[in-house]
This record gives structure tokens, sequence and C-alpha cells, in this order.
């Protein structure tokens, strides 16, 4: 699976880069604060007195699905089949490569529309596909911008939330050679001129899914632009990729899902197009694709299942609100991320996909204050599986110098922790030594990381119990 | 061994399944449908259409309905669906409307060009202010997607309270389409400095005309 691998340095350097760049800070704060407030008005008791409710149906049924996932995505795969489409199961990137190949090479397909897909991204889908000649356009009008830009996504659902309107103007005048224009509106109708002419000329269209419904054999693609609705009905094959967890059991249970996702998402009741597709146009039908393709991707994700615990970050839906209300992703943003997945939910998916030791700074980028756990709408708890992560790494380090010295540390803060008498002793102690000084002259190993980003503040001049002591009458 | 084998494998071996093991009971679906009457439902939806900056009436006869959509479209080009009811109101014999498409490329040649698409709608969902589209010979898929400005006439007795009475109703939408579409207001995006701008891909109108139908 091709990568890029980030150890703690690197990953210190582009956060580093992020927090010095005030343009940056504060297009992600804002963006991140506008949408936690529109989710918030649109979750208020008086227009969704349920939502407790639904969160916890949601939970139930999304781990149902988890823990008899082979049942029903073979169910998935029978009715998918019965309507005439067809099914491909991938073990890794590799084999999506191979299979969307296999599809498109006899069938000359020359050109491909892409709406946004997540999963897409985690397969590097769009350089294979060039490999072999085949063009491939993003869609949505954020991955346009940055397909031309040759970045990755910045969010789940706003991509190119790091971007101004003058970034977009430069980048149309440079790559489509039309006249510098700041104006958002003529930007976005740059965007429909150019992107309906391939919509129209496109061979095939690559969608990802935000749920695959088992009793219905349908893919479910939730969007705003209706980029997706076009993808999936204007070229003649239609191939939705999709990781093995987006099953659900069945299409009443959407009126669960679609409840909490554009609310938790963007604070929409509903986005403005849910596409629920299942095979081929009918007989009859006058348009929509003639080929309809499911590709199942595995890529990391059976190895979640057999922990308990772990397997919950399966039923995440993707609406990325745990990254708008996180603390950390709003101060160093998304590409300071290794992989596709940003913020919280990225922070259990990505070591847990790939490997610990592949991603170990990840689990510990979290202050663990738990926001992105009581808005997660299928209510995965992240802090407890980064606990989870962390104490795993901690394992893996057994024998090494740091972990040694923080064994010992913990034990002997242990010891004196317990010891009423010992403590007091040690923290008058401390308070004499300590202050502000304490920073650069720090020099013990785990104390110099610790003490890089933080300033240890003076301790008070007289203790608690002290100032108890005195005023207790 | 196959891919599909290796993947159904793994995930056997770690959940501790057996190949065809049914599973235990599921989570009942959680369907809840209000009681209300149609009034209601209708002036909720209008509410819901104009918040999402479409516009939306309420008419009393198909005739009204043929009257408003002529006002709408003020005898320009416009494409309408095949939906019987389109025909009965008359608004297929409107100037500057073409319909009866049944060979996808005319349709397409005429949906880039024309600057309006006139559908019904299977359904409307009065809590989200929703058009249901179901594709059918009647309705095909890119009338309310490729001209900017959507049309859509539905009968009064086709509103729904939400998504839940919508699957009480059709519990299994693909036994009988291939696609099923929620349209909530215009096309739109907010994908350059989360301002929001309508009518990126799809239309960046619309406009909903109900109709008392008798029942």
């Amino acid at each position: 699976m091709s990568t890029s691998h980030l150890d703690h340095q690197d990953f210190g350097r582009i956060i580093n880069n992020t927090l010095a760049d005030p343009h940056l800070q504060k297009a992600v704060y804002t963006a991140t604060g506008r949408l936690m407030s529109h989710r918030r008005s649109a979750i208020e008791p008086h227009l969704l007195p349920d939502y407790q409710e639904l969160r916890e149906q949601a939970r139930l049924v999304k781990l149902h699905t988890i823990e008899n996932l082979d049942w029903y995505l073979e169910q998935f795969e029978r009715n998918v089949v019965a309507h005439g489409g067809h099914v491909h199961w991938c073990r890794d990137a590799e084999e999506v490569a191979e299979t969307v190949l296999s599809i498109a090479r006899p069938r000359g397909v020359k050109l491909v529309v892409k709406s946004k897909s997540m999963t897409s991204e985690e397969v590097h889908l769009n350089d294979r596909l060039a490999e072999h000649g085949i063009e491939s356009v993003e869609t949505d009008l954020g991955e346009y911008i940055l397909q031309l830009l040759k970045q990755r996504p910045y969010h789940i659902i706003a991509p190119a939330l790091h971007l101004t309107r003058y970034d977009v103007a430069d980048l149309f005048e440079e790559k489509l050679g039309t006249p510098h224009d700041t104006v958002i509106e003529n930007q976005t109708r740059t965007a429909r001129v150019v992107l309906r002419e391939a919509f129209l000329r496109a061979d095939m269209g690559i969608s990802g899914a935000n749920f695959l419904v088992a009793d219905s054999g349908a893919i479910v693609v939730v969007e705003n632009e209706g980029n997706a609705r076009l993808s999936t009905s204007a070229p003649r094959v239609h191939v939705a990729i999709a990781g093995i967890e987006k099953v659900i059991p069945r299409a009443q249970d959407l009126a669960t899902f679609l409840k909490l996702l554009a609310r938790s998402a963007t604070g929409q009741m509903l986005s403005a197009y849910t596409s629920f597709l299942s095979g081929p146009r009918r007989a009859g039908e006058v348009d929509g694709p003639e080929e309809f393709h499911v590709i199942l991707l595995d890529g990391g994700r059976t190895k979640l299942l057999e922990d308990e615990e772990k397997r919950t970050s399966l039923t995440c839906i993707r609406c990325g609100a745990c990254l708008n209300h996180c603390p950390v992703y709003r101060k160093i943003g998304g590409h300071s991320f290794p992989w596709v997945y940003s913020g919280p939910i990225g922070a259990i998916l990505t070591p847990q996909f790939h490997g610990l030791d592949a991603e170990p700074a990840l689990p510990f980028a979290s202050s663990l204050c738990g926001a992105c756990a009581e808005v997660c709408p299928v209510k995965i708890d992240i802090p407890k599986i980064l606990l989870r992560l962390r104490s795993d790494i901690k394992e893996s380090e057994k024998g090494t110098a740091e972990h040694q010295f923080e064994r010992m540390a913990f034990r002997a803060y242990a010891y004196a922790a317990a010891r009423p008498k010992l403590w007091r002793r040690l923290t008058k102690i401390g308070a004499r030594f300590s202050g502000p000084g304490i920073r650069n002259g720090a020099s013990l190993p785990v104390v110099r990381d610790w003490l890089s980003q933080r300033d240890l503040p003076a301790p008070a001049a007289k203790s608690f119990r002290e100032l108890w002591k005195e005023r207790r009458p | 061994m196959t891919a599909r084998e290796a993947i159904l494998g793994q995930v056997r071996m770690h959940l501790r399944r057996a190949p065809s093991q049914s599973p235990p009971a599921i989570p009942e679906a959680r369907i809840r449908v209000p009681v209300m009457d149609r009034a209601a439902r209708i002036e909720l939806l209008m509410q819901r259409v104009i918040a999402l900056s479409g516009t939306a009436v309420h008419v009393a006869t198909l005739a009204e309905a043929c009257h408003t959509v002529a006002l709408i479209t003020g005898g320009a080009s416009a494409v309408a669906s095949n939906a019987p009811l389109l025909r009965d109101a008359g608004i297929t014999a409107l100037p500057g409307v073409q319909t009866g498409f049944m060979v996808e490329a005319e349709l397409r040649a005429l949906c880039t060009t024309a600057p309006f698409g006139i559908s019904s709608a299977d359904y409307a969902l009065c809590d989200t202010g929703t058009l249901v589209m179901m594709a059918s010979p009647a309705d095909a898929r890119l009338i309310s997607l490729l001209p900017p400005v959507h049309i859509a006439v539905v009968p009064a007795d086709r509103v729904l309270s939400g998504l839940d009475e919508l699957f009480t109703l059709d519990a299994l939408p693909a036994d009988h389409t291939s696609s099923t579409v929620f349209i909530t207001g215009p096309s739109r995006t907010a994908d350059i400095e989360q301002l929001l701008v309508r009518g990126v891909h799809g239309p960046g109108e619309i406009h909903l005309i109900i109709y008392d139908n008798p029942t």
C-alpha cells in the first residue's frame, strides 16, 4: 500500500508550518467554526427532537452489521447481481486499480469523470489510470481545484477549505487560460462549463458510496453539487468504489442514517442530492448507465474486526463532525495528517489500516478532550480507541530506553502519590527548584520533548494545603 | 484463492462466524410516521422549499398548474418528462415545450440546451422540503439535472411527512427502479471560502407546483 509514512519529526515539521501560517489558521478556524454552528442549529430539539435516539439506533444498526459483515456483504452482492449489476472484491489498492482497468480497457474508455470518493483517494486511482492513457477528472468543485493543484483533500467534506478565491483565480488563469476572476460565482460557472463538457463526453463515471444497502443491492451517494448524479447518470458505465464497512442492512435504515449524516456534516436536513442507485438502467428507462459495477475494498479494514473495541471504528459514516469539533484539527489542519483521513477519525483509522509502526505519532495528536465522541452521530468512542492505540504503541516499544525511562518515572510517581507525607515533602522541594527556567535547563529525554512545546508554569508560593490550613477557622 | 474468498474468510475468522451463519436478531428499523393532515403537510413543504431558496405554489387544478408553468417558462424552450400528468395538465402542449423522448441521445441533446426541465415527482417530503424522483419510462434522470431550472409538478396526495413515511409505503424502491433521487433544494456548493453558490452542476433554481388531485 502506498502511503507517506511520517515519523514524529515530519509530523512536527508540517504542524509547525501550519501553525506559522496566519492565513491557514484563519481559514481552518473559520470554516470549521461555521460547520459547527450549522450542525448545532440543525439538531436543535424543535427540528430533531429524537436526535439522541437516532444516534443510538444508528450505532446499534451499524454495530450489528459490522459484527455480521460477511452475511450482509453476501446479501448485498446477491441483490446487486439480481438487478443486473456486478460486484468486484479487492484486497488492496492495487487490486482496485487492476479492476477498474479491467473494466475500462476492453470498453475503450478514454475519459473518466469522478465524483468525490475518499475510498478512491485511498488507492491513488487517478495516477494508475493515467499510466494507461485514461484521463480522469474530479468533478466536485473542491476536488477539481485540488486535482489541478495536485493536492490531497484537506477535510473529508470540505476538501479545499484551505484555499481562497485568490488562489482559485490564479489557478484557473494558469491551468484553464480563463481571465483572472476573483468572483466565486464566476469561478463556479467556469468549472460548470468545463466539467459539463467532460460529463457529456466521458465513457465511465466513478463514484464513492456513503452506504451499501444489503436488502436492495443499492448504493447511496450523498452530495450537494449534482456532480455525483451526473457521474452516475451520464456515462454508459458506472463504477462505485466503497469500503466493505459501508454496508447497512435495509433501505428502511436510511430513515435513520440520512437524518444524521447531512446534519452532522454540513448542518443541512438533507444534502441537495441523495441518490439511491441499484443496477444499470431498467427496461424502458430512458437514461442512466448501461453497466453498474461495485468495487468492495478491504484495504486493511478486516484487521480491525477481531477486537470488539477497535471494530467500532468501522461504523464511521464519514460526516466530518469530529474534525470540525477537534481543537487539534482546528490548529494543525488536514494536511498535517499523513493520509486521506484527517482529524480524530483519521488518527484512529490511519494507524489501524496501515499498522501502528507505520503511523506511531497519530494516536498522540489528541488532547483527549472528548468533543469528537460527543458529536459523533454513531457514537464512536474515539478517545477510548486512541488510548488503546497508545497503549499498543507503548507495548511495542518495550525494551527501548525511552520506554524504560517512562516506566520508571511513572512507577516513582505512583509510589510518591500514594504516600501523602512523602508527597508533601517532595512537592515542597519541587516548588523551590522549579520555575520558568526549567524549560531551557531540561535535558532529560522525555521531559525535553514535552517541554519543547510547553512552558512549565512557576509553582505557587504556597501549596493548597498550606492555604487551607491558614484559612480554616 | 479469489479476493472474494480471502476477504470473506478474513471477516469470518476475525468475527468467529461460520459461512452462511445467520445473524442474531437485528435491531428493528426505526420508523416514526407523525400524524399530519394534508393542509399542514403542504404548508410545511412550501415553507421548507422556500427556505431552500426555491419557489412553491399550491393550486387547485391541473389547469392552474399548467398556467403556473407557462408563467415560469414564458414560452422559452423546455423539456418535459413523459409523466402522464404533465400531458393531462396541458403542460406538454405549451409553446416551447418538447416531450415524448424515448431515445437517450435526443433527450440529452435537448437537456443540454433547454433552459427549463419539467418533471413530475413521485413524492415530496414535507419535513425536509425534498422531491423524491424515481427513474422510469415516465421520468428520465437528466430532466431534473441538466437544465438550469427545474420545475416539478406534484399531486397533493403525494406529499408525505418524511423519509419514514416513504420507506413505509415503499420499503424496497430498488425492486422497481434503478434510481431514486432525493432532491432537497437547488444544486449548491460552498467549496470556495465556505460561501454558498447555487447551480454548480445541477439546476440553480427549483420551482414546485402542488395541485389538488381528486381522491
